[in-house]
């Protein structure tokens, strides 16, 4: 009997099952592969065999169940029975007579993890690429194939309860510790420890008992509790459901029906439906950035500061070799230094660190020139010197080199003029921090060429990055709607409001820091120079009080003060107690960043909707549970919006009168996803 | 078949870092991939095309088996390419260099990464033999009762650590460390303690103004640590030393007697310097900046009690082969393992007996001109991790000469063990061979 998308292969009574889904990289378990999956798991347990082992063919075992089939399931009846029929596939393997081992190496994820905790035994390869986890809370929803049900018992509660609430993965030797893998090996002995492990029949383990002390009877709710503490703090029950309903599933030992339908319920909701959608555009953004070659093996990187550091300490990190020119050897030095801390905190094993320190080499003479591939300028915000900085560097590089700077507010063009190819220039916009903000705007300018485009998507992803294509004009996507937003903040303070009812409007809403500190953190003085840049093209007031902190050396967290005061480790003190305020505080900032945003499309700065979501979602956080400021507008409704604007007008200032693209509903348009 | 001329492209050294009395931030390695890393940037081939690699270093640490291998695969020249380590005690650098030039001469490489490195400061400290006999014997004990005959056999003595350091400076035959055989050749030349302190304080002086002037931008690499620190100089500078205070330091190597103290000898440092070599063909090919030519080196034996005399008689071969006489030479680097050896080469040079009995010269080669030997300070100042300074020495005599408008240079070394070794260079005088300059 043949299979789509499985193979068995029967040698000495050992069967081995074998997914290898067709048509794409990496296996996923749709509807057609589970039910392929049914029909295997009846023949062979008709037969007699010693046992069985689940193998992949890919370079990754499972990496869950097929996400884009979610964006289909429109209601919670439907999404409770995928997870129903998941369950009794599992089940059927748990009922095999002979004992089964899943094989694992690559990514084991979600139900592919699930389908590893039904067998009898796991094997994990021990490498780095293997690693294991349950990320479906960051989907919005929970393991719905038994997993809420078969982890505790193997890995013990409070571990289960951090894996499935985080949705972190493991290395393969971190499973083995925590039990959650009977055995972690080499390539070569992968076959081998299944097959002893088939022969030799132990039993399987179990956590010792007093892993499981939090499962028991009158244990259970303060544990809950506790735990729901450490959740709150990090996501509000009303925008996050799901950590929630994990930790109820297992503060009542639900039942697989239970989970099932929990699944169901969570599935359909709009914050999974939402967070569903952004990981789907992250995906296509990398794809899109898969389709061509950059040819990129050295960065010359020039400016160390704070995103010139970052950015070739990344790319470092992911294998390119990196030169970091800077005018200070001090610079450099502090550059060295950060390097080490995040690569000892990232890669932990001293071998792996001197590796990517090896290939990051400050450069002051700026010898990287000779031989790079790619040249990204991220020195001081002044056109002059960047200007005479890239027609140095022409002269200095290969003629195949391209050439890329991260500005944030100075147009392309103007830079470019310098050139005397000025077609090579492109934009590769950061955020601060790489590691942690995964947008990268690519910023188009009118004499930039398709291929150094090309070149600079590609080069995106192959940061591991999101590649978001951008037009040159101020502000590009992501500041130009977010700086609004900030200087209304400011704004607010500056009318006397108190900065705990501005940040905590903004945090309430979903944002994932207030503005007034997201200001402090970035520099007011940053701040100021890019509200400058942009006031005049967008019709923005500078506030006053801004103006006068900068001049006063209050420059935020980096000088210890700004709207809050902070103390040595860089954590704000007294942020005062929030008053029982009627002011808007949210509509006015929420609204006059989604009006920026309708401008943002009729200018045509970004080609669609879902690219201002993914924007804005990977580029600061945006409120993910809600989709974006597009998808937000949409379930408001832009006829209420408008409503809302003209009113704030009204009352505040003509800053907020609907921008004219609300009209025009072609450029409402969403076109990265194929439904 | 006539041998194909040898070109040094460049070259580039860390700054050399006195020990301190505790391990080193650096290895080896890490000195020599610092030292490296930029050397390689400026080439316009990439590393992979190198066909050898060559690494002069004495103590490589456990974790470092071959570590020109370790090097060559950290620089990324890639797994195709060979390395080997050379050791020639003192000298392992210029060994490094010979060989390779020796390849290229012959016609079997064209591009080479030779140099050397050294981190002193990491030496071992060993357990001593009988600790080593006593592990054995637990490790081989079967039961309880062998264990407890093994523990009962322990002495404290045992614990009594093996520095390698001093091992390593000591000759094992004649039973003398470097140190007292300096004192030997200070006595044989009459070399008083204020000759060897003057020579000192003018090593460091020299220093510090090719420091000041600039002079050493050209070779030195700044050296980077992981806790945001920058080096720029060699640690073992002291501008403010002074005849006073090289007078009030006591003899280091024979205490009650002697004149050789730490002041007036090299110091016990880490560093490493890398350089690239070429063949004709690969400068034309890969049109090369030349920096200087390596026209031979020569190698003699000399008794391991007078090992600081090793220079004379090997610039001696160099001089009898390539027919030259010492007014020839443009700069001479000597490396200053301590003054009072270089005064004595200066003497058995300037000595007609000398050089008539031990080198069968009819007149005296005559000593070098003070001015041009060492003219920019020595080891005394710099110190002298003994794998590297080969490398060093050689490197700054082409950069001097270069800078100098060109000239013939000889840089040589005594040897631990009774060796010295001399590599004779030549540079144009202006336009490098093969293109950009």
């Amino acid at each position: 009997m043949s299979y789509k998308h499985w193979q068995v292969e029967d040698d000495n009574n050992i069967a081995t099952v074998t997914l290898d889904v067709e048509g794409t990289s990496a296996n996923v378990l749709s509807r057609e592969v589970l039910e392929e999956l049914e029909k295997l798991l009846d023949r062979l347990s008709a037969r007699e065999h010693e046992g069985v082992i689940f193998r992949s063919a890919k370079s990754s075992f499972i990496v869950g169940a097929d996400v884009t089939e979610f964006r289909r399931i429109t209601d919670s009846a439907q999404a409770a029975d995928v997870a129903r029929h998941g369950q009794h596939l599992l089940n059927k393997i748990v009922a095999l007579p002979f004992p089964s081992v899943a094989v694992i190496h690559g990514h084991c994820l979600g139900g592919g993890l699930e389908l590893a905790l039904a067998c009898t035994y796991r094997v994990a390869r021990d490498d780095e690429g293997t690693r294991l986890g349950l990320p479906e809370v960051k989907l919005g929803i929970h393991p719905g194939f038994a997993g809420t049900e078969r982890l505790p018992p193997l890995v013990g509660d409070l571990t289960a309860l951090d894996l499935m609430l985080t949705g972190r993965t493991v290395s393969s030797r971190q499973a083995r510790t925590m039990g959650l893998v009977d055995e972690t090996v080499p390539e070569r002995y992968l076959l081998r420890a299944a097959q002893t492990l088939i022969a030799k029949r132990p039993r399987r383990h179990k956590a010792r008992w007093w892993k499981r002390l939090p499962a028991w009877k009158f244990v259970r709710k303060p544990v809950a509790r506790l735990v729901e503490r450490s959740v709150r703090a990090k996501a509000k029950p009303d925008h996050y459901p799901a950590p929630y309903r994990i930790l109820e599933l297992w503060r009542n030992s639900a039942s697989q029906e239970t989970e099932a339908a929990s699944l169901g319920e969570m599935m359909a909701g709009r914050t999974s439906r939402n967070l569903v959608t952004i990981f789907l555009l992250a995906e296509e953004l990398k794809r899109r950035g898969k389709k061509q070659q950059h040819n990129i093996e050295r960065v010359h990187v020039i400016g160390a500061g704070v995103m010139g550091a970052d950015i070739a300490i990344w790319a470092a990190l992911r294998g390119f070799q990196v030169t970091l020119q800077d005018r200070s050897t001090e610079i450099l030095a502090r550059a060295v230094k950060k390097a080490a801390g995040f690569y000892k905190k990232k890669l932990k094993q001293p071998r792996l660190v001197q590796e990517a320190m090896d290939r990051l080499m400050p450069d002051l003479a700026g010898d990287g020139l000779t031989r790079a591939d790619l040249v990204i300028e991220a020195i001081v915000e002044k056109v002059e010197a960047k200007r005479d900085l890239f027609a140095n560097v022409e002269k200095r590089v290969p003629a195949t080199a391209l050439l890329a700077t991260n500005t944030s507010s100075i147009p392309l063009e103007d830079i470019a003029r310098a050139l005397k190819d000025p077609t090579r220039l492109v934009g590769l916009h950061f955020f601060n921090p790489v590691a942690q903000m995964q947008l990268v705007e690519i910023v188009r300018g009118a004499q930039t060429g398709e291929d150094a485009l090309n070149r600079a998507r590609a080069f995106t992803t192959a940061l591991d990055r999101l590649p978001l294509d951008v037009k040159s004009s101020p502000g590009f996507l992501v500041n130009r709607v977010l700086m609004p937003y900030l200087i209304e903040a400011v704004a607010l303070a500056e009318q006397g409001h108190a900065l705990a009812d501005i940040d905590g409007a903004a945090t309430d809403f979903g944002m994932p820091m207030g503005p007034i500190l997201l200001a402090d953190t970035v520099g007011l003085d940053i701040c100021l120079s890019v509200a400058e840049e942009l006031a005049g093209p967008l019709g923005i007031e500078v506030p006053q009080r801004l103006r006068d902190m900068v001049a006063g050396g209050k420059l935020g967290r980096k000088s210890g003060e700004g709207f809050y005061h902070y103390d040595k480790n860089g954590k704000p003190v007294g942020r005062g107690k929030r008053t029982d305020t009627r002011e808007p505080i949210t509509e006015r900032l929420i609204l006059r960043m989604v009006n920026e945003a309708v401008a943002c499309l009729r200018e045509a700065v970004v080609a669609d909707a879902d690219s201002v979501d993914a924007g804005m979602v990977y580029g600061t956080g945006f409120a993910p549970y809600l989709g974006g400021p597009m998808r937000y507008a949409e379930t408001l409704g832009d006829v209420g919006i408008c409503a809302s604007l003209r009113r704030l007008a009204g009352e505040y200032g003509k800053r907020y009168e609907p921008d004219a693209g609300w009209t025009r509903g072609e450029i409402f348009k969403r076109t990265l996803l194929k439904d | 078949m006539a041998e194909a001329r040898v070109f040094v492209v460049d070259g580039a050294r860390t700054p050399f870092l006195k020990a301190k009395g505790a391990p080193g931030d650096f290895s080896a390695a890490d000195l020599a991939v610092a030292a490296g890393r930029p050397l390689l940037a400026r080439m316009p081939f990439a590393p992979t095309l190198f066909d050898e690699v060559i690494v002069g270093c004495v103590i490589a640490a456990p974790d470092e088996a071959n570590i020109a291998r370790i090097i060559a695969l950290r620089l990324g020249c890639g797994k195709s390419v060979p390395a080997y380590t050379v050791q020639r005690n003192c000298a392992s650098g210029l060994q490094a260099l010979s060989n390779a030039r020796e390849r290229i001469a012959l016609g079997q490489a064209h591009l080479i990464l030779a140099g050397g490195t050294e981190v002193m400061s990491r030496a071992p400290i060993q357990w001593n033999a009988a600790m080593v006999g006593w592990l054995a014997r637990m490790m081989r004990a079967r039961n309880p009762l062998q264990r407890l005959g093994a523990i009962a056999k322990f002495r404290m003595a045992n614990l009594k650590p093996v520095f390698t350091l001093l091992l390593g400076l000591t000759d094992p035959l004649v039973k003398l460390n470097m140190g007292q055989t300096a004192e030997i050749v200070a006595h044989r030349f009459g070399i008083s303690r204020e000759q060897m302190d003057e020579f000192a304080l003018t090593s460091h002086q020299r220093l510090a103004a090719a420091f000041d002037n600039g002079t050493m931008n050209d070779e030195i690499v700044h050296l980077y640590d992981s806790r945001g620190n920058v080096a720029f100089e060699d640690t073992g500078l002291r501008r403010d030393t002074s005849l006073e205070q090289l007078a009030k330091l006591r003899a280091v190597f024979d205490r009650k007697y002697g004149n050789v103290t730490s002041g007036n000898s090299s110091q016990v440092t880490d560093g490493a310097a890398m350089l690239v070599l070429a063949s004709e063909e690969a400068v034309s090919k890969y049109k090369l900046p030349v920096l200087g030519e390596l026209l031979g080196d020569a190698w003699a034996g000399v008794e391991p009690e007078q090992m600081g005399l090793g220079p004379v008689h090997a610039v001696a071969k160099l001089f009898k082969r390539f027919n030259l006489k010492m007014n020839d030479i443009n700069h001479m680097e000597l490396n200053e393992a301590f003054a009072a050896q270089v005064l004595g080469c200066q003497a058995a040079w300037a000595s007609a007996d000398y050089c008539k009995n031990e080198l069968g010269f009819d007149a005296p080669i005559g000593s070098m001109d003070p001015a041009r030997l060492n003219p920019h300070g020595g080891a005394v100042a710099i110190g002298h991790p003994i794998g590297s300074s080969g490398a060093r020495i050689t490197l700054h005599l082409l950069k001097s000469l270069r800078r100098a408008g060109g000239g013939t240079g000889v840089a040589t070394l005594c040897i631990g063990g009774g060796q010295g070794g001399a590599m004779l260079v030549k540079v144009e005088p202006q336009r490098s061979a093969g293109g950009a300059a």
